[in-house]
């Protein structure tokens, strides 16, 4: 089962390189916060704006995407 | 659009910068094509298995060389073109910042475009490695690995400039299945070619039926499973305009379905001339994976907790949940048909094809199908699709059609699998091979019709792309920027 020989290795390096990546972020504080990134992609407000610029052109400076709070509760 | 305070009463700019829409918007439009091209591709070769006669005897049509062409427009063009444009979608507005090397993530819209027609062409000729969601000789493997490495770095390389320090757990699956999806390819891709159109495997025998399925159980761990779980928590939070119902969940989940996927591969090769341990480490992992699976359609359809109300009105948010009950319905089947002695009576037989379209249908289709509709007004400066009573009408449509599908699939199998293994007290077969194809024909016939139903959908699904594009206006929108002195 000569095959094995390359899955095998292959599959513990990439086990290892998974784990390294997991550690590394962990200790750079990627996992500090577990409320605030699921709340920040919906203050991102991705619907239509009447000061978009068409495909191509940078807009100027507009009061952009804005939230509404009464949209979203405090968290607990 | 009404502009007010946020909590802190900051008020949110636009930086000058544009995010960039138009290779979102291509790949989007493709997305929507391909599965229309793809699923009449299935929906023909399901009639071929019902009435034969429909290969013609004409080579470019037969059932052999038409299969690998449905795979691998579903999966490839339609699956990983839909991952490819949200992918690009979701990392910009999570990390707000404009993609990476926009002349490149032109070139890998291009380049998989190209791709996809080189497939369209040679697997109807019968150009074919034989190797299952594999089949496109080396050429094209070669220009595939280019425009992945191409992605990765647009992908990555927008990560890597983000201006939030957070990376939003979609970024994580898109980014697991980017990397995976690299190795998988370019190791079972391995070949030695021998002509401009021939090549063969560096691997034989059963040895390259285990890297085969090593690779073949990965595709579907990686790009069909954790690529879209990226898809899925970004698209339903936003559609439900609710959190993520645990957001530690999802982190913890998606490192422990990238540690246990890798092993699952050997469930394909059950009874084989595997060795039986490499056979039970399949089987053992496989079930495992339940867990993890389950933490990912947990938390997605809890999401709704509170909102469950929208489910009644929203037939975006319909697509996107079913799509959760049916990933949690195929990854409760796989499990249990990774067990031995469950494999001995499904293998080969039709409940496998029942399984895949469970997940390919049910799980794969819907939450592209309902990303898409998220995602598309938007890139054309609109609130919603041209007609809304047009997605619901598509949901009900295609539910019908995946019910319809699978039930068959499972009868037929489930017929199979006992007529196969039926001996007399004597030791002989019971049942002639072809007296099982006899009792499995009129699932046949149902199964085309669900197909039809699923691509009527998707026809549906074309022309409402087509109305909203011609009613909008192609936009980037601002990249925000935060007030400083409120930040």
């Amino acid at each position: 089962m000569e095959a094995l020989y390359l899955l095998i290795p292959l599959s513990v390096l990439a086990i290892f390189a998974a784990a390294w990546i997991f550690l590394r972020m962990s200790d750079s504080g990627q996992f500090d916060d577990m409320e605030g990134p699921a709340w920040s992609i919906l203050h991102d407000d991705d619907g239509p704006e009447s000061r978009s610029a068409p495909s191509g052109q940078a807009p100027g400076e507009t009061a952009g995407n804005a939230v509404d709070a009464a949209q979203h509760p405090a968290k607990p | 659009m009404s502009v007010s305070a946020t909590m802190t009463g900051a008020r949110v700019h636009a930086s000058g910068e544009t995010y960039h829409y138009k290779v979102i918007r291509q790949l989007t439009v493709m997305t929507v094509v391909w599965g229309v091209v793809g699923m009449l591709v299935g929906v023909f070769i399901a009639a071929q298995l019902a009435w034969p006669a429909l290969n013609f005897d004409i080579p470019w049509l037969t059932y052999s060389r038409l299969r690998p062409l449905h795979t691998n427009a579903v999966i490839f063009a339609f699956g990983t073109t839909g991952l490819i444009a949200t992918s690009f979608y979701v990392v910009q507005r999570t990390c707000q910042t404009p993609l990476f090397a926009p002349k490149l993530a032109s070139f890998v819209f291009w380049g998989w475009q190209a791709v996809i027609v080189a497939a369209v062409i040679t697997l109807p000729m019968g150009l074919s490695t034989t190797k299952e969601y594999a089949e496109l000789e080396w050429p094209i493997d070669v220009l595939i690995a280019i425009v992945w490495v191409s992605y990765a770095i647009v992908f990555f390389g927008t990560v890597a400039k983000r201006r939030t320090p957070h990376i939003y757990v979609a970024n994580w699956f898109y980014g697991g299945f980017i990397l995976t999806i690299a190795v998988l390819h370019i190791v079972n891709s391995a070949a030695l070619p021998v002509t401009w159109t021939k090549s063969y495997s560096v691997y034989a025998g059963v040895q390259d039926a285990m890297v085969q399925w090593w690779y073949g159980h990965n595709a579907v761990g990686f790009l069909l499973t954790t690529g879209f779980l990226g898809m899925m928590y970004y698209f339903v939070p936003k559609q439900a305009d609710r959190p993520i119902y645990s957001y530690r969940l999802s982190i913890v989940h998606f490192w422990a379905l990238i540690f246990t996927y890798m092993w699952a591969g050997p469930h394909h090769l059950h009874y084989t001339a595997l060795p039986d341990w490499a056979q039970s480490v399949g089987m053992v992992f496989s079930i495992i994976l339940l867990a993890p699976s389950w933490g990912g359609m947990i938390n997605g359809i809890m999401t709704l907790s509170g909102a469950w109300h929208k489910l009644r009105t929203d037939p975006i948010l319909k697509f996107l949940i079913v799509s959760l009950s049916f990933y949690g319905m195929s990854t409760f089947e796989g499990p249990m048909m990774s067990i031995k002695t469950v494999n001995a009576l499904s293998h080969y037989t039709d409940w496998t094809v029942g399984h895949v379209h469970s997940g390919a249908l049910g799980w794969v289709g819907f939450i592209t199908i309902g990303s898409v509709y998220y995602l598309l007004p938007r890139l054309f400066g609109r609130t919603e699709m041209h007609s809304v009573r047009a997605i619901e009408a598509h949901f009900w449509i295609a539910t019908i059609g995946v019910v319809l599908y699978i039930a068959a699939m499972w009868i037929a199998g489930v017929t199979q699998g006992l007529m196969w293994r039926a001996t007399n007290p004597d030791g002989t077969l019971t049942y002639a091979f072809v007296e099982s194809v006899k009792a499995t024909y009129p699932y046949y016939y149902i199964r085309v019709l669900g197909g039809l139903l699923y691509l009527g959908g998707m026809v549906i699904m074309l022309w409402n792309t087509l109305m909203t594009i011609r009613a909008g206006r192609a936009i980037d929108a601002p990249v925000p920027r935060l007030d400083p002195a409120h930040a």
